[in-house]
């Protein structure tokens, strides 16, 4: 806690070892985004979101990129980008080759994080391209100059840093040329194709992968079949698979690139035993974990240096410096009992790390409150145990026929739990899927972990209010009133985090104005104050407080809810003034305190001792 | 007895058709004294049991009747005394009667706490409640329960019950068991009180809440659907994980003679400007960074304070949605519930009205909510409805935390349909998988639903609990096997697969699997990022594969292709360390063999397939200096030819711009032999 002692992002009780919400993601990712800078990528343009504007190729692939740099800085900071042109007047690039720039901006590598500058200047690279870039076709038939060619070399050579055997590597090819040699010779054409296939190759047997992301020209289709299929690798049976709409839209380009830029990473991989004698293998994939500004990094406040943290164990008794102490103790009946930490792990090691199938549930047996943490999404592999997405299908199938969800056991989790395995069928919209085919892994609670609060709340032999016909119905119209069509569950940005590095941007550009970010999260005014909505509001209301409309009337349950809160609802109702009188304060639990703090709109921050220090001022007053 | 402290009585019942599962109460009540002996060691636990030969209670002694209940212990501070008494339960000769246990349970709760310490008083009851209840002295049995319960009510007693039936032979107890149902459920509707049906020991184990924590509210304050209509609400955490406790760390520096040793340890953490330096840096001379990029971004308290995003504590609805449009896995946490304020009884009715419409409808609820003012982030989270079975528990939601966009990861996936036909399942196959998901039913109708996370226990605590059990009597206890009832976690129920073999069986034959023989072990690794089940074309990601037919040795016959094989195999990493090595070896032989300008040719030749691989593989310093060797040694041997050679072919060093590891800048790459020859001839 000591090196991270106010994390804004935590909350209160929310554990402190929460590790498992973010896997580790130990490898990274070497990303060479080559830009086609021809001047048909300038002059073709597609329809955009506003209408009759035109957006030209070239704009949607930079603001592509741009977007996809602050994902990068955002999410995943530790992979290396190069952004780099080709069909360009200038060039710049180590191989001294014609045709090729690669852009950078000062303090950084031709290959390397992404910075605050890179960002910025990046942004604002349409003003200044015509000027230091330039744009011309580097195609000459008669020269033998392939900028193509080039391009893919210099990216490669980009792409030597690093070992191929823990990152990876990846070049991003954005053009809207499906024929770059076409109005060759015969001759020249195929001896071109020859060499960039062959530099293609090359680059790809050094582990590189080229994803192509091409633009179409409105009245004609990007033909992925005239060269870039063998280019990419592609055989015919996955052409029709290849992205068929990619380049109509901004928006559907923006898309189509966040979903590919980050590489699809599996979390795990599980071998899922159906029975005894057959288990089949599975991928899992973190699909969705909370987003959270990285750890914080203690500098020297004078020179704005990382600073070294030593952490240090010490003997209270001796003041001697111990190694990692490896003993733990627990008191236990008048008697500290020891326990190695290997001895610990041991006891959490209850089963192999295999996923078991106990049986099947009807979906109604999942209950709302039986979540834990963030799903895990499956998919089979027949990687290294053939016939297994076979048997994953036809369970998925009948699963999702059947209206039910597998039961099972996984050890691959610190503790092991059980999880309910939920099959979900493939949904996909315009833009391409939004929900891919698999089974999603949902960790489910021990017994240990359910709160019976529903019980505290009750009161025996009381019938509780339960709302009236009339009252439904006004309810009903409310609902319909305020119903959110299309909503998508991923729709807001976290404010808390836009604004984070909105902050960190500010500061790293030394820049005076924090740029404004919106809190998508708030209620929309504007709907809510629609005559319509207003008056179903009011219906409910009146209905449910009738013709007073400001003080929620506290009626016969008042005095027993009293009783009950005296009693066992409500554990922290001391008589702080008396406590603070006598001194002891101190004999409260620490949740105790902060029911006086949060009553009495105080910060809840701080040690125990600071928590009574706070009353105690407090109650002073 | 102070405030926070619980006051509990354990009527267990130790009848004859009881015996078989006693080990596992015994389980169960030991767990929950253990636990209250580290979390709440001031709880006061009675024990009570009944079916005994024997009668031992107060009531009997003062008014008689209440026979076959024996006060094992009475009202006491948790101590180690009572964690063993409980593990070894008497076996009772007689069906025993649950009401008069219960008297007798409340009876000593009564006499203990009087009328204070309100629902700090728990009888908890376990039985099968197979066995017939006697009739009262006046009046019928369903008066002399409501008085009880009511009695119990009055004084704030909690019960619950868990009635634990696996396997009831014949239907003679039919009438009795139904009886015994009936009266349990009046408790349940006249007092603080329920009932928990089990059917297996493991359930039995997760019933029995065993660590008892105060429930706090997270948030209380306005459920608001706009500024002029606003609920009165409470939020409790409904699901929070129960860890096992928090260990300290334990110090043996103290001499063994020092009695007043703490054996304690603190941490410390110090600050240095670097690893090597002794020099620390004061707490006020640090300032904190964030990375971003490559950059780490000091940003002062002050900065953090007046620009962080700010917050004010409530909950905003947002709107209504289908309940299709959540897909389940989108829930991120662990579950809190919403509850309307007990004291308001018009929020009560607009959060009743409110669930039961969108249960009706199939609606739920979008919210955002800061639960504290400051906190540092809002949520926005959906509300699915929570309608009360009992009439006395008033509506309530369920919160469930939402994603934000910046939490999702969407990876495309191949679509089922566009696989291969022989990856998918045909008719056959696809029956009997629905067969299996059919049959391996784990909520069949008639029976308890197995394995429900309510009632399962988590094993590990249980494993813990018991080791720590073990450790407090012999401090080199081994970690014990794990218990014979959490087998039904971890393993396929063997009773519902052997009355499912034939499904089992024909499954097994309909999906065969086998290992992907192509695949070399080490290979593995190198093949973590294809997506999924698709074969190796499929993907854009071309990846190494090994060589087919293993290279590993750099012949004299074809010696480039040998070496570019080895260099290129993946299935261990010191492939391409032999492959080099033993490419400059054949060099260093081709060259001292050389007599003529073939042989010339072939070791120039080797020498640029080295030095191709060498950048490919990123080793330059390999290669540098290996051609540094090699010059000498034409020098020596005066084998100018090749020298010549050397220089006409363009061989050069591997320059800084080929592979980042290379010491050696461009511009000297090329005229390594002009640098070389002064230091020669020296």
């Amino acid at each position: 806690m000591e090196l991270d002692p106010d994390d804004v992002f935590r909350d209160e009780d929310e554990d402190p070892e929460n590790e498992f919400f973010q896997e580790k993601e130990a490898s990274k990712e070497f990303i060479v985004y080559l830009i086609d800078a021809s001047p048909k990528m300038f002059s073709s343009t597609c329809p955009s979101e506003e209408k009759d504007k035109q957006e030209s190729h070239f704009h949607i692939a930079v603001s592509c990129i741009a977007q996809s740099l602050k994902s990068h800085i955002i999410n995943r900071s530790n992979d290396e980008i190069a952004i780099c042109f080709f069909n360009t007047r200038e060039k710049k690039n180590l191989q001294d080759l014609n045709g090729v720039y690669v852009f950078d901006v000062p303090e950084r590598d031709c290959i390397d994080r992404p910075t605050a500058r890179l960002i910025k200047e990046f942004d604002l690279i349409e003003e200044s391209f015509d000027k230091d870039i330039g744009s011309q076709t580097g195609i000459v038939s008669d020269s033998r100059e392939n900028s193509l060619y080039s391009a893919l070399w210099v990216a490669q050579a980009l792409l030597r840093k690093g070992s191929s055997k823990t990152a990876d590597k990846r070049m991003f090819l954005f053009t809207n040329e499906d024929d770059p040699f076409g109005n060759m010779r015969i001759s020249v054409k195929e001896d071109m194709t020859r060499t960039t296939l062959q530099r293609a190759k090359d680059a790809q047997d050094l582990g590189i992968s080229i994803e192509l992301l091409p633009l179409s020209h409105p009245d004609k289709q990007f033909n992925i079949t005239l060269f870039y299929k063998d280019l990419i690798g592609l055989n015919s049976d996955e052409l029709t698979e290849f992205m068929p709409s990619v380049g109509q839209k901004l928006e559907d380009m923006k898309d189509q690139l966040k979903k590919r830029v980050l590489a699809k990473r599996i979390a795990k991989r599980i071998t899922f035993v159906i029975c005894d004698g057959l288990s089949i293998e599975l991928n899992g994939y973190a699909l969705l974990r909370p987003a959270i500004p990285g750890s914080i990094t203690w500098l020297d406040s004078t020179t704005n240096l990382p600073v070294k943290v030593e952490r240090s164990y010490i003997c209270t008794d001796t003041g001697a410096i111990m190694q990692d102490p490896i003993q733990r103790i627990q008191p236990y009946k008048n008697q500290n009992i020891m326990f190695t930490v290997e001895e610990l792990s041991q006891v959490k090691r209850i089963s192999t790390g295999h996923l078991r199938l106990l049986g099947f549930k009807p979906l109604s047996c999942l209950k709302d409150y039986h979540n834990l943490k963030p799903s895990t999404f499956l998919y089979p592999s027949d990687k290294e145990v053939i016939g297994s997405t076979r048997a994953f299908i036809a369970l998925h199938r009948s699963m999702i026929q059947l209206e039910r969800f597998a039961v099972a056991f996984y050890g691959g989790t610190t503790p092991p739990r059980l999880v309910a395995l939920v099959a979900q069928d493939e949904i996909e919209s315009d833009g391409g899927q939004v929900e891919p085919p698999g089974m999603n892994m949902i960790y489910l609670p021990y017994a240990n972990d359910i709160r019976d609060i529903d019980e505290l709340h009750s009161k025996p032999g009381v019938a509780a209010p339960r709302a009236s016909e009339d009252q439904l119905k006004k309810a009903s119209v409310l609902m319909r009133r305020l119903e959110l069509k299309d909503f998508s569950v991923c729709q807001f940005a976290n404010p808390a985090l836009q604004r984070h590095y909105a902050i960190l941007q500010a500061i790293a550009l030394d820049e005076n104005e924090v740029s404004e970010t919106r809190d998508e999260t708030l209620p929309d005014e504007e709907g809510m104050n629609r005559p319509a909505v207003v008056k179903a509001i009011e219906n409910f209301k009146q209905s449910i407080y009738g013709d007073d409309p400001d003080e929620e009337s506290d009626s016969g349950a008042k005095e027993k809810s009293r009783k009950r809160k005296a009693g066992n609802a409500d554990d922290g109702k001391y008589d702080y003034i008396e406590l603070a009188k006598t001194g002891k304060l101190k004999d409260l639990t620490v949740v105790e305190l902060k029911t006086y703090l949060t009553a009495n709109n105080l910060p809840l921050g701080g040690k125990k001792e600071v928590l009574i220090t706070r009353i105690l001022t407090h109650i002073g007053k | 007895m102070a405030r926070n402290r619980e006051g509990l009585v354990l009527v267990l019942d130790v009848g004859p058709a009881m015996h078989s599962v006693l080990p596992d109460v015994e389980k169960a009540c030991s767990m929950l004294l253990q636990k209250k002996l580290i979390y709440n060691k001031y709880d006061e636990v009675g024990i009570v049991v009944f079916g005994t030969e024997e009668t031992g209670n107060e009531l009997a002694r003062e008014i008689g009747g209440y026979e076959n209940v024996t006060v094992l212990r009475n009202i006491r501070v948790v101590d180690e005394v009572v964690a063993e008494h409980v593990k070894q339960l008497p076996r009772g000769t007689v069906a025993g009667d649950f009401l008069d246990a219960l008297i007798v349970g409340m009876d000593m709760l009564i006499k203990m706490y009087g009328n204070a310490q309100k629902g700090k008083k728990r009888l908890c009851l376990i039985t099968n409640a197979a066995c017939p209840t006697k009739d009262p002295f006046e009046g019928t049995k369903d008066d002399q329960v409501s008085t009880i319960a009511m009695k119990m009510a009055a004084e704030g007693i909690k019960m619950e019950s868990i009635v634990m039936r696996s396997n009831l032979n014949g239907d003679a107890h039919e009438r009795v068991i139904e009886e015994n149902d009936h009266l349990l459920n009046l408790f349940s509707s006249n007092a603080i009180a329920k009932t928990v049906n089990v059917e297996s020991p493991l359930s039995l184990l997760g019933s029995l809440k065993t660590r008892r924590v105060a429930p706090v509210t997270l948030f209380r304050g306005d459920l608001e659907i706009n500024p002029t209509m606003k609920i009165k609400v409470w939020v409790y955490k409904k699901v929070a994980e129960e860890r096992l406790p928090t260990l300290k760390m334990y110090s043996d520096k103290a001499p063994p003679t020092d009695k007043f040793a703490k054996h304690e340890v603190k941490i410390d953490y110090d600050y240095k400007v670097t690893a090597e330096s002794t020099e620390v840096i004061a707490p006020e001379e640090r300032i904190k960074g964030f990375r971003y990029g490559r950059q780490v971004i000091p940003i002062s308290p002050d900065q953090i304070e007046t620009l962080k995003f700010k917050t004010d504590k409530g909950m905003k609805l947002l709107g209504f949605t289908e309940a299709s449009n959540i897909l389940r896995h989108y829930y991120m946490k662990d579950v809190n519930i919403v509850v309307p304020d007990p004291s308001k009884e018009k929020s009560v009715l607009a959060v009743s009205a409110i669930a039961r419409e969108m249960k009706q409808t199939n609606m739920v609820a979008i919210v955002r909510c800061v639960w504290r003012n400051g906190q540092g982030n809002a949520v926005v989270g959906v509300l699915t409805p929570n309608v009360s079975e009992r009439d006395d528990t008033p509506d309530s939601f369920y919160f469930n935390v939402l994603p934000f966009a910046e939490d999702v990861r969407e990876f495309p996936f191949p679509s089922f349909n566009k696989l291969p036909s022989s990856w998918k399942p045909d008719e056959q196959q696809q029956a009997v998988a629905d067969n299996l998901v059919k049959m391996l039913d784990l909520a069949p109708s008639a029976k308890e639903e197995v394995l429900k996370p309510d009632l399962t226990p988590n094993p590990v605590l249980q494993r813990f609990y018991e080791y720590l059990e073990l450790k407090s009597k012999s401090t080199d206890a081994a970690l014990p096997p794990m218990d014979e009832t959490f087998k039904r976690l971890i393993e396929q129920d063997p009773e519902l697969i052997s009355n499912n073999k034939s499904i089992m069986d024909s499954f097994r034959g309909s999906f065969e699997v086998k290992e992907n023989p192509k695949l070399k072990k080490a290979s593995k690794r190198l093949l973590r990022d294809k997506p999924s089940g698709s074969d190796d074309e499929d993907n854009r990601m071309i990846t190494y594969e090994p060589n087919e037919n293993k290279i590993d040795m750099v012949g004299d016959a074809n010696p480039i292709q040998d070496f570019e094989a080895m260099i290129s195999r993946r299935d261990k990493t010191d492939w391409t360390e032999k492959a080099i090595t033993q490419m400059k070896n054949l060099i260093v032989k081709l060259v001292e063999n050389c007599t003529d300008d073939d042989e010339g040719d072939k070791a120039l030749e080797c020498v640029l397939a080295l030095r191709k691989g060498c950048v490919l593989e990123q080793e330059p310093k390999q290669f540098n200096e290996f051609l540094n060797h090699l010059f000498e040694l034409c020098q020596e041997r005066k084998l100018s030819h090749l020298l010549k050679h050397f220089t006409s072919k363009k061989i050069t060093l591997i320059p800084k711009s080929e592979a980042a590891d290379s010491d050696v800048v461009d511009e000297n790459a090329g005229d390594f032999t002009v640098k070389q020859e002064p230091m020669l001839e020296s």
